[in-house]
């Protein structure tokens, strides 16, 4: 097995520490991993994007050229990120602030309405777990319970008793997630 | 008959045990050799031989390892100061005393010096003024007094060229680091008494942890400055000394 | 046993410095490597284990406080970036020239000038043929992976007290950026000074008890003695040529082209072979491991069987002239990398390969 997955988006968003998350549940499992993140001033309030790898031998490049999975958070990513999508890959998406959606008929196209979701369970700090359990649904390439190993193992002690809302927030995301039919 | 007189009880004077018998290389009338006897007799009083390391400098005081018989470090030109905080912070039971000329410490290093006495690292610096690079052939030095002729100010130093020479004891005194700041000089033998006294109290201070001891040796660069040994001493007390006062400039 | 973490390469440089015994870190901030002194901050390694951690004024202090820590035999560091690692130049020929132990990591970034702070590959000039005046050599080593900037932190340190020479870490900005799985070793205790004297005291200046005084220096006056240390040292460096050149080769059995790279180009290069190969072009990975020594005899082995080598460097290529000196004029070497900061993609690498090589 192995997936490369892009996850892009605004800064603030959560995206660097949902790729760690999804990492570290990968090493929970015995899997090789990779998080390769853009940096540097365009970070700083910008877009953010994180290149994550899980496989199950050694992983070469950590840069790759395609995807394949693009999870989207803006229409900047969505402009940039789209057309790097492998043929019969996945592109998940949060409608939210999409005003261009996306076109390509080759790859599975996912939409997850985790911004909403997330205001609907009152806290917006969860919105990163809804996107991820919206594409752990279509994607189970780590088992919950690796994430819930792997959450207990990258949050700091303090923080483990928000693993519970965490786990909830991704089990609604499985819910959400919705496929689009490409218009024929 | 000189076999009879040469005898320990009759000893009046002798060589400091920690000198060694290399012969130094400074020319006549420098000051160097003093601070070197000075700091021998110093660190022999207070015991330190097997826990001292002393840091040579770039400039004339190079083969100052060559003399004193104690671990030394030679460093790089004007890092002194760096060198001593690597040596300390890692060895804190050791003393530490960089050796540095006015070339060494004034220009080329100012930033290590005014930042390891900013930091009050515990250590001794021994800074000697002649107001001249002696090593590379006698030119300017940021201390050099204004109408000074050196090779790099044939005409004499000016102020629209050359900018003002550097106070670096008055800038060290400021820094709230420094525990003890002060200026002497080697030319009487009143002068190098005070000086032993002063250099032996600024090593005491800095290993108590006080913070920097940073000890400035008003000195003679008579190959320099184109003098003979004697001209070099009149010249430096009536001209460098009402610039460079002696004295202490804080102990706290 | 080790211990299993999802970690940053600059992060698991400063935890693998705490593991391995190191005694001081001295360091200034630049980008992409300032997680290493975070880090060390954050983990406070002085109140457990007495390693002493601090920021200097300038990266000329911090390799000069390096000096100085190594001159009594400690296992002392820096980390810096491109632009640092040039004011260190004139420490690192003092270190070499007095044959001090010590760990200089370069996470590097594009050139030259201020340049950019995102990823290059263009320090392998300054690395293995410079970075400072004289006739010198760094053991230069070059991971690829969190797990060898982690593992190599280890190797740097022995390597430098086996030779006492200064060791470099040849890091790049995604190698210090990215996060890997990484198994970190069980922490080594700090040698005691006991240990210390018996490792470095027949040279350290550590106080000059019970023996005669030890002298760390790097000037001699009189040319001809001079000459000798300096063929002292060539001899230490043709020593290390010959016991210390690592490198890998992937799938290079049958190759009939090999893409040779390190550090983050050598992972980009993997998968442009693994592309390839899909395509059932005969192609392989060489990899050299240590750069100073280079594995000159090892890729001019390989040579005889091959048809023609890219050099991938993030770079306008630099380690493509020790490519060549190895295998000669007789077999096509090209280069192809981005630089200034550009990361190469595998497609581009692999663009690269169809269009000089026509495979």
């Amino acid at each position: 097995m192995k997936e490369e997955i892009i996850i892009a988006g605004f800064g603030g968003q959560g995206v660097l520490s949902m790729g760690k998350i999804l990492a570290y549940s990968g090493i929970m499992q015995n899997q090789e991993v990779t998080w390769m993140p853009s940096y540097g001033p365009e970070m700083r309030g910008g877009t953010a994007n994180v290149t994550v790898i899980l496989s199950d031998d050694r992983i070469s490049s950590p840069i790759v050229h395609e995807f394949d999975t693009a999870i989207i958070l803006n229409q900047q990513s969505l402009d940039k990120f789209e057309s790097m999508v492998k043929r019969g890959g996945l592109l998940l998406y949060d409608p939210n602030g999409i005003t261009a959606p996306p076109t390509r008929t080759d790859i599975a196209v996912y939409k997850t309405a985790a911004t909403a979701e997330a205001a609907k369970m009152g806290n917006a700090k969860v919105f990163n777990m809804v996107v991820l359990g919206s594409f752990l649904k279509v994607k189970p390439v780590v088992k919950l319970e690796n994430v819930v190993k792997g959450l207990q193992k990258s949050l700091p002690e303090r923080a483990h008793k928000l693993i519970p809302v965490n786990e909830q927030a991704i089990l609604r995301g499985m819910e959400i997630v919705e496929r689009l039919m490409p218009e024929s | 008959m000189v076999a009879e007189i040469i005898k320990p009880e009759n000893i009046v004077y002798a060589k400091s045990k920690m000198l060694t018998d290399a012969p130094m290389h400074y020319c006549p009338g420098c000051s160097h050799g003093t601070v070197h006897k000075i700091l021998a007799e110093v660190a022999e009083d207070l015991g330190i031989q097997d826990k001292v390391v002393g840091i040579t400098p770039v400039g004339c005081a190079v083969l100052l390892y060559s003399y004193l018989d104690i671990d030394w470090v030679e460093a790089a030109h004007g890092r002194a100061p760096a060198v001593a905080t690597g040596i300390k912070r890692t060895n804190p039971d050791l003393h530490v005393i960089a050796y540095q000329g006015d070339g060494d410490l004034a220009a080329i290093g100012t930033s290590e010096i005014i930042h390891a006495c900013n930091r009050g690292e515990n250590i001794t610096v021994i800074f000697i003024n002649n107001g001249i690079y002696g090593m590379t052939g006698g030119q300017m030095a940021p201390t050099t007094l204004i109408g000074m002729k050196t090779a790099t100010t044939p005409q004499g130093r000016r102020v629209d060229i050359n900018g003002y020479p550097f106070k670096v004891s008055e800038i060290m005194a400021q820094l709230p680091g420094t525990s003890y700041v002060t200026r002497q000089a080697v030319h009487t033998s009143g002068a190098v008494r005070q000086a032993k006294k002063a250099l032996k109290k600024a090593i005491e201070k800095a290993y108590a942890g006080k913070g920097t001891s940073f000890v400035e040796f008003v000195a003679t660069c008579s190959s320099g400055w184109k003098l003979s040994p004697t001209e070099a001493n009149k010249w430096m007390t009536e001209n460098m000394l009402p610039f460079y006062p002696l004295g202490d400039l804080k102990d706290s | 046993m080790s211990e299993l973490r999802l970690m940053k390469g600059n992060e698991v440089i400063a935890e693998a410095a705490i593991r391995c015994g190191c005694d001081a870190y001295f360091g200034y901030p630049i980008t992409p490597q300032s997680e290493v002194m975070e880090t060390l901050m954050e983990l406070r390694p002085w109140e457990a284990g007495g390693m002493v951690v601090l920021q200097a004024e300038s990266e000329v202090a911090s390799i000069n406080m390096v000096y100085g820590a190594a001159s009594t035999g400690k296992r002392a560091m820096t980390s810096s970036s491109s632009p640092g690692i040039s004011l260190m130049a004139e420490g690192l020929s003092y270190l070499a020239g007095a044959e001090l132990p010590c760990l200089v990591v370069n996470v590097s970034r594009g050139g030259p000038g201020l340049g950019t702070i995102q990823p290059s590959q263009a320090d392998y000039f300054m690395a293995t043929k410079g970075g400072g005046h004289g006739d010198f050599h760094l053991i230069v080593l070059a991971p690829s992976s969190v797990q060898e900037m982690h593992d190599f932190v280890f190797l740097a340190f022995d390597l430098a007290f086996k030779y006492r020479n200064p060791a470099m870490i040849l890091a790049d900005g995604v190698v210090g950026q990215m996060m890997e799985k990484v198994a970190l070793l069980d922490p080594r205790p700090r040698r005691t000074r006991e240990e210390l004297l018996k490792e470095a005291g027949s040279w350290a200046t550590t106080g000059k008890s019970n023996r005669t005084r030890n002298i760390i220096t790097s000037v001699e006056l009189d040319p001809a003695k001079h000459e000798r240390f300096n063929q002292k040292l060539q001899a230490k460096y043709a020593e290390i040529r010959e016991k210390e050149v690592r490198y890998e080769e992937l799938l290079c059995d049958d190759a009939e082209y090999l893409i040779a790279a390190y550090g983050i180009s050598a992972r980009i290069g993997q998968k442009a072979v693994e592309l390839l190969r899909a395509e059932g072009v005969k192609v392989g990975l060489f990899r050299p491991i240590t750069l100073y020594p280079f594995p000159a005899e090892q890729i001019a082995a390989r040579a005889r069987q091959l048809k023609g080598i890219l050099c991938v460097e993030l770079s306008a290529g630099q380690m493509i002239e020790d490519v060549r000196l190895a295998v000669g004029n007789g077999l096509p070497t090209a280069h192809f990398g981005r630089n200034g900061g550009v990361i190469h993609s595998p497609n581009e690498v692999v663009e690269a390969m169809r269009r000089i090589f026509e495979v």
